[in-house]
């Protein structure tokens, strides 16, 4: 998108005379590419480089061809983990969407007072880091943790319960981590939606559980598909959390390349288990990039 | 509403047919509507809980006497605290953190906002490629970053030193600087820029005096941004430590596994407390701002 001047067009002279500054509103394309190229140099070198190194070097491994490919889909313990991780991003989708869908309502539209309140509890775990909070889920569920501990002193049990290290905890530990990814689109869209449809809706008649059903919910559906789809697409690829509370029993794609880059340090089978994280990602993201807003989630609350 | 109307209506009939004062349909109503409030409101506390209970549980944790974490925990001590600060292995990661986070927060914004600049009011051609090559880490899952980075910087001697680890992290936090400065730059009056030209000032006289300070807001926002995205990053930190380059994450990485003690839970603490100070501050501090500028 370029602006160019509207008030007093500088004649050719003056722009050749001047080729680093440009226009008043747009500057010159020099200049331009001299701020971007620091960024440029950067991606380059540390995003575009490395990571184009790894997914080519699949492919070459150890000559040209699908041989890493085929060892993934040749076994079924490999088959089993990227079916897992989509089953998880799932059951994360779904608990974030169920959890976050009241909070966002909230947060949206309660009286002030209780809606910072709502707004304090979201903000702190989003700007936690994530290990400490896949850290605090290993205190809660461990053999001597805190849900043990209660369940215990309650007698509703007589020895702990295994909770650490299964599917069940995985999935609560990452529900909570990406929560917050979740409420704010939804937030956002029905903080969009104006109260007078509400109360419009019920002067004609409509029941407070109509108004939801059919105002605010269809309205603000936008939202949840923005919240839903980042929070699928960061539970896909996410790392700490199942790397903590999982064992080997939860293997999925995340782990498992990271125990091929430091375990096995098998990097070009790393690098095809990496092609396909990133080619499932990409996917959701090219096919529903016009829902996805990545400055939502700061711009959202402010 | 209809079915208090309703009833409202239908009590009236029935009364007049009685020949008695009709009753007040509130208070059936208001009953209803108190047991869904208050079902509610248990019901939000409930989801609230979930969402904090985790995030401040190490705060408790931390302070506990016994020697693994126990709970409830008995007894109040700092001794985890003051075991932190004498353990010359953490007190090294936390430095080497630090130092990283901020040289990040330095470059990161530096280079993300002049890049903002050019993206906005520049005349590049490609500007979509540039737009998605900017964002991308944030959407490319971190496993297949942090796994790339480690395999691509070990042969280059950049692993588990503190170059590599500003390279990778100042190119996972630019994007958040991207985007904030690109929100103030849209909304920034470019007249007022047109103005200080008119006025006879330079291209970088205009820009330092005039645009810098409009976009202030877009540009300490992102550099908060980038000291947590770089100071509480653990996944390219995991693969990218070394044996002397550690950094905080890493280092509780391992003992989460390997030592039982509520030392991390006290670490963990400290870095709930530096996020929630920095993000905090920052929040204060641009309502303060809004609430005493004149535009």
């Amino acid at each position: 998108m370029t602006v160019t001047a509207t008030i007093g067009v500088p004649s050719t002279e003056a722009i050749r005379r001047r080729p680093l500054t440009g226009s008043a509103r747009s500057y010159s394309k020099t200049l331009s590419l001299i701020l971007i190229a620091p960024l440029v140099l950067l991606m380059g070198f540390g995003f575009l480089y490395p990571v184009g190194k790894l997914l080519l070097g699949s492919f070459f491994a150890p000559e040209f061809g699908l041989e890493q490919f085929q060892r993934l889909m040749r076994s079924p313990l490999y088959l089993t983990v990227l079916l897992r991780t989509f089953e998880i991003a799932f059951a994360v989708t779904i608990a974030s969407l169920v959890i976050g869908y009241p909070i966002a309502f909230a947060m949206a539209k309660l009286p002030r007072r209780w809606a910072a309140l709502t707004t304090v509890c979201v903000l702190i775990p989003l700007w936690t880091s994530t290990l400490v909070r896949s850290y605090a889920w290993i205190v809660l569920l461990q053999r001597k943790g805190v849900v043990n501990a209660l369940l215990l002193d309650l007698g509703w049990i007589t020895e702990p319960l295994r909770l650490i290290y299964t599917e069940g905890a995985v999935v609560m530990a990452m529900t909570h981590v990406l929560l917050p990814y979740t409420i704010l689109p939804i937030f956002a869209a029905v903080r969009a939606v104006p109260n007078e449809l509400g109360q419009a809706a019920s002067n004609l008649g409509a029941g407070t559980l109509s108004v939801f059903w059919r105002i605010m919910l269809p309205l603000s559906l936008p939202g949840v598909f923005a919240g839903c789809l980042m929070t699928f697409i960061l539970a896909l690829g996410f790392y700490v959390t199942p790397a903590l509370v999982g064992g080997p029993r939860t293997m999925l794609m995340a782990t498992l390349i990271g125990q091929q880059t430091t375990e096995t340090l098998d990097w070009a089978f790393a690098g095809a288990l990496s092609t396909v994280l990133l080619a499932a990602t990409l996917t959701f993201v090219v096919a529903f990039r016009k829902t996805l807003s990545l400055n939502r989630g700061f711009a959202g609350v402010s | 509403m209809s079915p208090d109307m309703d009833y409202a209506l239908a009590e009236r009939e029935a009364a007049e047919i009685e020949g008695r004062r009709p009753k007040p349909a509130r208070h059936q109503a208001m009953g209803l509507r108190y047991i869904s409030g208050v079902a509610m409101t248990v019901g939000l506390a409930a989801l609230l809980f979930f969402l904090i209970l985790p995030t401040v549980l190490v705060i408790p944790m931390s302070l506990g006497s016994a020697d693994y974490l126990e709970f409830p925990p008995k007894g109040i001590t700092f001794k985890w605290y003051v075991r932190y600060l004498t353990d010359p292995d953490w007190i090294a990661a936390t430095l080497f953190s630090l130092k990283i986070a901020l040289a990040t927060t330095a470059t990161a914004t530096i280079i993300g906002t002049l890049a903002a600049i050019a993206l906005v009011r520049g005349d590049l051609p490609g500007k979509a490629v540039l737009q998605a090559m900017t964002i991308s880490p944030m959407i490319v899952p971190h496993i297949v970053i942090a796994v790339s980075v480690f395999v691509a910087f070990a042969p280059l001697k950049l692993s588990g030193n503190f170059v590599g680890f500003l390279i990778a992290h100042t190119m996972l936090a630019v994007p958040y600087v991207v985007l904030t400065v690109t929100a103030s730059l849209q909304r920034f009056d470019t007249t007022l820029e047109l103005a200080a030209l008119n006025c006879g000032a330079g291209r970088s006289r205009a820009f330092f005096s005039v645009v810098l300070p409009g976009i202030a807001p877009g540009v300490s926002s992102g550099a908060v941004f980038a000291f947590l995205a770089s100071f509480d990053e653990a996944t390219v930190a995991f693969f990218l430590s070394g044996i002397d380059g550690k950094t905080i994450t890493r280092k509780m990485f391992e003992d989460i596994d390997f030592n039982l003690t509520p030392v991390v839970a006290a670490v963990s603490t400290i870095m709930v407390l530096v996020s929630l100070l920095v993000m905090g501050g920052l929040t204060l501090f641009q309502k303060h701002q809004k609430a005493t500028s004149w535009n």
